[in-house]
């Protein structure tokens, strides 16, 4: 049995996690969270650790180049960061844009989506 | 143009919900005027690109740009006026606000009611007095935020960060992924003032070493940073350099994440009372500050670590100026200083005053050190406790709160009572 401790990065409140696993790496019991979304956060973490991954791609608009925030609308796996990272650099994006357009469809994973952040006219 | 009831200087999180709060409490949107300086609103959101926004306000993680663009929404909804490029030069005491616009000119209006909502800006190298050369390449993180997101350059590859803040963590991870390397975040103090979620998912993700009790202590480089001297220092000894812990680390950047300093010129220019705990002006829970009518909300009041809790605390300043204006105040009973004792480096409202239509009050306030198992107290200056609460550990870059019930300060209201004072005990020690 082996134990490890997390600090919770789903709110602010940051609650440090203990984590028990088995000889198998197993999840036997998660302690220190103070709702649900930390133990399924605890849980992902060990088994298989995701993020949401936020950057910027240069957007044509009729005021000259101006940067557009993108996020993936769902999280990604932590070791794909950044092969997605690559993705996006080489990306370009055109006016008018809305927050909550879809830029990239099946972007990493099938059924995440890199999407807009912000409208442009 | 000149004839407007409530301004509100600055733009973004703080003055968007202010201005949404006002109008949803009866003013007519055209008696409403938001200043902003920038050529968009929203503020500095509009440069944090990273998600962890709205998890209180709206249910959900959303990005910077993509919080301040619902609020820019909601002021558009409302047809509430926002003069961009609009920078305030002046305000008095008496509520007379002088601005200067390519639209207006140069432009007086004396309204019955304004909300200061300017924000903050960061320290820099100036503040820090660190020695060495003055290179290019020292940046503060908000600044090499604002050239990665807005503008779209890189302002460096080898990168060392001092001060552990929220910005300087994010960007960290941010010139991480834009293929950067980030050799060490340096933290004087013993502990990181930025959030625990921000250490794990921006340096530990990484393996981002983060060097606690440790500062730059020199500068290297002609036209631009070669190198920075770090070390470790000693707590004992005023946060002293070590002699002998000395590491020169190779690197073209130095980011700056060593706080964040309320932009009050505005207000100490109108006389206002500053507070020297929080850098802003003192307030009453409805954020009003000492010079009647003007109220004072977001991060010109006191740094807040969530922009939820800027939102939150813009609503009480957005509806107590909308009350005043609508003539729908309720007139002061008493008036209650809020003191500090043992362990709370601040509180905001700074004073309490009771009214005849009193409701709870929340006090927010931040702890002096790193403490685990602790009990806040909030108890009258003759001893009767009004609240008390504990909490498994607190840490001066957490803020906390504390809601005073409003059938408890009725009662304060007919009995002799000098003040609240707010302090601390703890249970367990204070930690390494």
């Amino acid at each position: 049995m082996t134990t490890r401790e997390l600090t919770c990065v789903v709110c602010p409140a940051g609650c440090r996690m203990t984590v028990t696993l088995d000889e198998g790496g197993a999840v036997l019991s998660v302690e220190g969270n103070t709702c649900k979304r930390g133990k399924d956060y605890a849980i992902s973490e060990i088994t298989h650790p995701v993020r949401t991954l936020t950057s910027t791609v240069p957007l044509t608009t009729a005021e000259g180049e101006k940067m557009l925030p993108v996020r993936t609308d769902k999280a990604i796996p932590k070791e794909k960061l950044f092969e997605a990272m690559a993705i996006i650099r080489k990306s370009k994006a055109s006016a008018p844009v809305h927050t909550g357009d879809v830029l990239i469809p099946d972007f990493i994973e099938p059924g995440t989506n890199l999407v807009a952040c912000k409208d442009f006219a | 143009m000149t004839d407007k009831k409530l301004i509100i200087i600055g733009g973004g999180p703080a003055g968007l919900a202010a201005a949404v709060a006002a109008r949803d409490r009866g003013l007519d949107p055209e008696d409403i005027l938001v200043l902003e300086r920038d050529s968009e609103p929203g503020g500095i959101l509009n440069q944090c690109i990273h998600a962890g926004f709205g998890l209180h306000r709206f249910g959900e993680e959303l990005t910077g740009p993509e919080y301040s663009g619902r609020y820019i929404e909601m002021a558009r909804e409302r047809n509430i006026p926002i003069l961009t490029n609009a920078m305030a030069l002046n305000l008095s005491a008496d509520r007379e606000v002088t601005f200067v616009s390519p639209e207006t000119g140069y432009t007086t209006i004396r309204a019955e009611a304004v909300i200061l909502a300017m924000g903050c800006r960061e320290r820099t190298r100036g503040a820090l007095g660190t020695p060495g050369t003055r290179p290019s390449g020292v940046y503060t993180a908000g600044c090499a935020q604002r050239y990665v997101n807005i503008e779209g350059f890189m302002p460096g590859h080898r990168v060392v960060i001092l001060g552990s803040g929220d910005i300087g963590l994010i960007m960290a991870r941010r010139m991480t992924l834009e293929g950067a390397k980030v050799l060490a975040v340096c933290e004087i103090m013993p502990y990181s003032g930025g959030l625990a979620r921000n250490i794990a998912q921006c340096l530990d993700d990484f393996g981002i070493p983060l060097k606690l009790s440790h500062t730059v202590t020199e500068i290297h480089g002609r036209d631009r940073v070669e190198a920075v001297t770090i070390a470790a220092v000693d707590e004992a000894n005023g946060r002293r350099p070590i002699p002998g812990t000395e590491e020169t680390i190779p690197c073209d950047t130095l980011l700056l994440s060593v706080g964040l300093i309320p932009e009050n010129e505005l207000t100490r220019g109108a006389g206002i009372s500053i507070s020297g705990a929080t850098s802003g002006a003192d307030v009453n829970q409805f954020r009003e500050t000492s010079a009647p009518g003007i109220y004072a909300c977001g991060n010109v009041l006191h740094v807040h670590d969530l922009v939820d809790y800027v939102s939150e605390e813009a609503v009480i300043a957005g509806c107590a100026a909308a009350d005043r204006i609508l003539g729908k105040s309720a007139p002061v009973l008493k008036s209650l200083p809020v003191s500090t004792g043992f362990g709370i480096r601040y509180t905001v409202p700074e004073r309490i005053d009771l009214t005849e239509a009193q409701e709870d009050v929340r006090i927010f306030f931040r702890v002096r050190d790193v403490y685990k198992k602790v009990q806040f107290f909030i108890e009258t200056e003759e001893g009767e406790v009004l609240v008390k609460r504990a909490k498994s550990a607190a840490a001066p870059g957490e803020m906390e709160s504390l809601t005073i019930p409003a059938d408890k300060l009725k009662e304060l209201a007919g009995a002799d009572c000098a003040g609240l004072k707010i302090y601390l005990k703890e249970a367990g020690g204070s930690a390494s």
